[in-house]
């Protein structure tokens, strides 16, 4: 199996906070990885680091190597809007554009320069039909994509994600706002998906990780306490902390 | 015990009674100015009288050449102050790290909208009339003018940029948007109801400056228009008039209310009506375009 | 090639927003070099001494007097009574509006009092001049047609929805768990207002009665043409003064040209108007500072 990201050494701070502690593993490339642990656990501030979403945040500092494809993406000069084109996010609340369905899915190639009309309904088409919600808007590409329920408005973010071409999908919680009906969509995507795409999500779910996941990772205060299997970690973990999250004890 | 219980019961009532009376005490008083002003000039308005230029009869005086004067000077206003406004705003909220700089940016920008305006009469006529040596001209008064609706249309507008949700610009940046992309595509385009509303606001405040164009040197007397901007030869455009002496309608009022023959006193009341019309129509507008965008868009 | 390009130009981009924020650093900066740099001239003629210190200010005349007293205490004649306007009233319905007003009330009167604070000033002057004068003097026969008490009291309306949007604002922001914490006491709204939620937010009052200071120090057009040109030393309301601003006004209207000592005063008058609006401005901020950091 491919390498995706080679995570070696990495600490993270805000400002005196110390967010993430020798954080060392490999996560595999098309294969979806969990990532959970209980609130604060420095899950979030994980996988923000990622596609570096956590530049945005004046106190935040990092240290150590975050290899995407062998490549640090943390290295001087990397160019930022190109690291966030190949590793896309969709976010815990869905954050639609205040624009049409259409030019959501359009706007990651209109800012990449894409003018060809053609290109674009062919983009779109095939990332809503990806992202399971052709069906649903194919006859209201244009109206305004805040009308769309909560369940749509994800799988929508997930198609503008798709549109770019990423070779990686963040997910921060994606189903934290949604009723038992979307999450059940959004999760039977995520198979499909690591056909195409390396996936990862951090969850607070343990049941959710358990069901669509091929690896999970357990941070706790900051440390990733465990990575395997996630049939593995979900049967025979081999740390006690592990064992007492997943079995309820605490989080 | 029970009767000061009553007693205070019977206070609090008085209070809400008295308390409603005392606020709308304000808007008695803008009721009456408005009628005063009404019975004195609306007799006086008509088509002559915006159509002539002032004159020693005052049956005869008219506001043309303030009105096109403050026309000229708005226009000067807006040109400068919306961009730079917005722009600066853009840059304190959407770029700008905090430091020391930026702190005292802002320190100084919120400091700058409390300077009496006669104070910005002063820097107008160092600065632009005598060290820039732009005389007493259209061009020095619309300057002047913005930068003194600058630290409202920078305040104003880093408002509406703080109301478009954060998750917005996460979104795009993200997809891979640069930071202008994000702004000039997604933020922008959300904030420019709000942005639209401080900025008409702040201008309806301007047209109503009269003290730093009086300290520029704005005339009271103007018996002509500056050159027009459109001319018949190539190419077609002109900003000649910009240099041109000039006088604005709150000065035609302000040398008409200093006048002692009544006939002056019906024209400044006349001439009130035009300058109310216009600032209420103004803050119409942006009332309504707030109560408009805060019906549509829901995050 | 094309990923250079880009780079470079949102540089460009942010370095031409960053010049238009500094901008307002040069705004300050020209009005203190442009009143610091006339203001030395002036001081090169007349000693500090007596611009501080005489009693009469006659520029303008064959026998020059340059004291800027008698210009403060018209200043502070119309500014006091503008305040002794505009703090009841602004307080009151600050109080109304904030603990007593439902919302519907508050949404149609609060609009409605900006509306008084929009108004341009050269009407306020008009309305102070040719209504409330006239109404004053059937009240005190001796006021004459140009004073203080007039354009004090019109100022004083126009600064009442500063006030009182301002300190309704602080008011608001105190926690709700104070006030319930008072009415479940047995406190009636009023003894609320007055001893809880009052004193938790002085600090956000004081600020906004200093900007209502300030800004009625600073204005111009009102008692420009209403309350005379004449500077007094006087405290009296009902005989005609002289402001700071208004003396700027009355220079400027004149054909004095640039440059004599007479063109001069104005700048060092607008120094000293500058002076003080700045401190005051300086306080407000400070204390609306510690206002907001107390309740955020």
């Amino acid at each position: 199996m491919k390498t995706a990201f080679k995570i070696k050494d990495v600490n993270g701070y805000y400002g005196e906070s110390h967010a993430l502690k020798d954080v060392n593993f490999e996560i595999g490339a098309k294969t979806v990885t969990a990532i959970i642990g209980p609130s604060g656990c420095g899950k979030s501030t994980f996988i923000r680091c990622l596609n570096r979403m956590n530049d945005l945040v004046p106190s935040f500092r990092l240290t150590g190597e975050m290899l995407h494809n062998g490549t640090d993406i943390y290295q001087k000069g990397r160019d930022i809007i190109e690291i966030r084109r190949k590793i896309g996010m969709v976010f815990q609340k869905p954050n639609p554009f205040p624009k049409s369905i259409y030019e959501n899915v359009a706007y990651g190639l209109r800012i990449h320069g894409i003018k060809n009309k053609s290109t674009l309904d062919d983009v779109v088409e095939k990332s809503l039909k990806k992202a399971a919600l052709w069906k649903d808007v194919k006859d209201r590409l244009k109206e305004s994509a805040l009308m769309l329920s909560g369940g749509q408005q994800q799988r929508l973010c997930i198609a503008r994600a798709i549109a770019t071409e990423p070779e990686v999908i963040l997910f921060d919680e994606p189903c934290s706002a949604l009723d038992p009906i979307s999450t059940s969509k959004i999760e039977d995507l995520f198979s499909e998906l690591k056909n195409e795409y390396t996936v990862i999500i951090v969850t607070h779910s343990m049941q959710q990780a358990a069901r669509v996941s091929d690896f999970t990772g357990f941070f706790m205060m900051g440390e990733l306490i465990e990575f395997d299997e996630t049939k593995k970690i979900f049967t025979t973990p081999s740390n006690k902390l592990t064992e007492d999250y997943i079995t309820g004890r605490f989080g | 015990m029970a009767n000061k219980t009553n007693i205070n019961v019977l206070w609090d009532k008085i209070f809400k009674v008295s308390g409603l009376i005392v606020t709308l005490l304000g808007l008695v008083v803008l009721a009456v100015l408005l009628i005063d002003i009404f019975s004195e000039g609306f007799s006086r308005l008509s088509w002559d009288f915006i159509t002539h230029y002032p004159s020693r009869h005052p049956e005869r005086a008219g506001i043309l050449s303030s009105l096109v004067g403050t026309i000229w000077v708005m226009a000067i206003t807006a040109a400068l102050a919306i961009p730079i406004g917005v722009m600066a705003a853009i840059y304190l909220e959407e770029y700008a790290k905090k430091s020391w700089l930026t702190n005292l940016i802002e320190i100084n920008i919120a400091n700058l909208a409390g300077v009496p305006s006669v104070i910005y009469g002063l820097l107008g006529l160092g600065v632009f009339v005598n060290f820039l040596a732009l005389e007493r001209s259209i061009i020095a008064g619309g300057a002047t003018l913005a930068l003194l609706a600058l630290p409202i249309i920078i305040m104003s507008t880093r408002e509406a940029l703080r109301a478009v949700p954060p998750s917005i610009r996460e979104a795009s940046l993200a997809l891979g948007a640069s930071r202008w992309q994000t702004v000039s595509t997604m933020v922008l385009p959300a904030a420019i109801p709000g942005i639209l509303t401080g900025v008409i606001l702040s201008l309806s405040r301007a047209i109503g400056e009269t003290a730093p164009l009086i300290v520029v040197g704005a005339l009271t007397y103007i018996p002509f228009l500056p050159e027009s901007p459109i001319t018949g030869e190539f190419p077609f455009i002109s900003l000649a008039g910009l240099k041109d002496p000039f006088s604005v309608l709150p000065i035609q009022i302000f040398n008409w209310v200093s006048r002692p023959q009544h006939g002056f006193i019906v024209n400044a009341a006349a001439a009130i009506i035009v300058l109310l019309t216009i600032t209420f129509m103004m803050n119409a507008v942006a009332v309504w375009l707030r109560h408009k965008y805060q019906k549509k868009i829901r995050w | 090639m094309h990923k250079g390009f880009q780079r470079g130009k949102e540089r460009v981009i942010e370095g031409a927003l960053f010049l238009c924020a500094l901008l307002s650093i040069f705004t300050t900066v020209g009005i203190i070099a442009v009143l610091i740099f006339e203001t030395a001239d002036f001081f090169g003629e007349v000693s500090i001494f007596e611009f501080l210190t005489d009693t009469e200010w006659t520029p303008l005349f064959a026998n020059k007097h340059f004291g800027i007293m008698p210009l403060f205490a018209g200043t502070f004649l119309t500014t006091f009574i503008a305040m002794l306007v505009a703090l009841p009233v602004g307080l009151v319905s600050a109080i109304y509006l904030s603990e007593y007003a439902t919302p519907r009330v508050r949404n149609v009167i609060k609009p409605m009092l900006e509306v008084l604070a929009g108004i341009p000033t050269v009407v306020y002057g008009f309305f102070a001049l040719l209504f409330v004068t006239p109404l004053l003097q059937s009240l005190i026969p001796s006021l004459s047609g140009f004073n203080a008490l007039s354009p004090g009291i019109v100022m004083g309306i126009m600064i009442i929805p500063i006030i009182s949007s301002l300190s309704e604002d602080a008011m608001h922001s105190v926690p709700m768990s104070l006030r319930e914490g008072a009415l479940a006491l047995g406190s009636t709204k009023l003894q609320t207002s007055i001893k809880v939620i009052f004193p938790a937010a002085l600090s956000g009052i004081s600020a906004s009665c200093i900007i209502g200071i300030s800004r009625a120090v600073g204005e111009t057009m009102i008692v420009a043409i209403a309350a005379g040109l004449q500077p007094r030393l006087t405290l009296n309301p009902l005989v005609p003064i002289e402001t700071v601003t208004a003396y700027i006004v009355q220079v400027s209207l004149g054909d004095t040209p640039w440059g004599t000592i007479e063109y001069k005063t104005i700048f060092a008058v607008g120094m000293s108007l500058f002076v003080v609006t700045f401190m005051l401005n300086l306080v407000s901020f400070w204390l609306k500072k510690r206002f907001w950091q107390a309740y955020e």
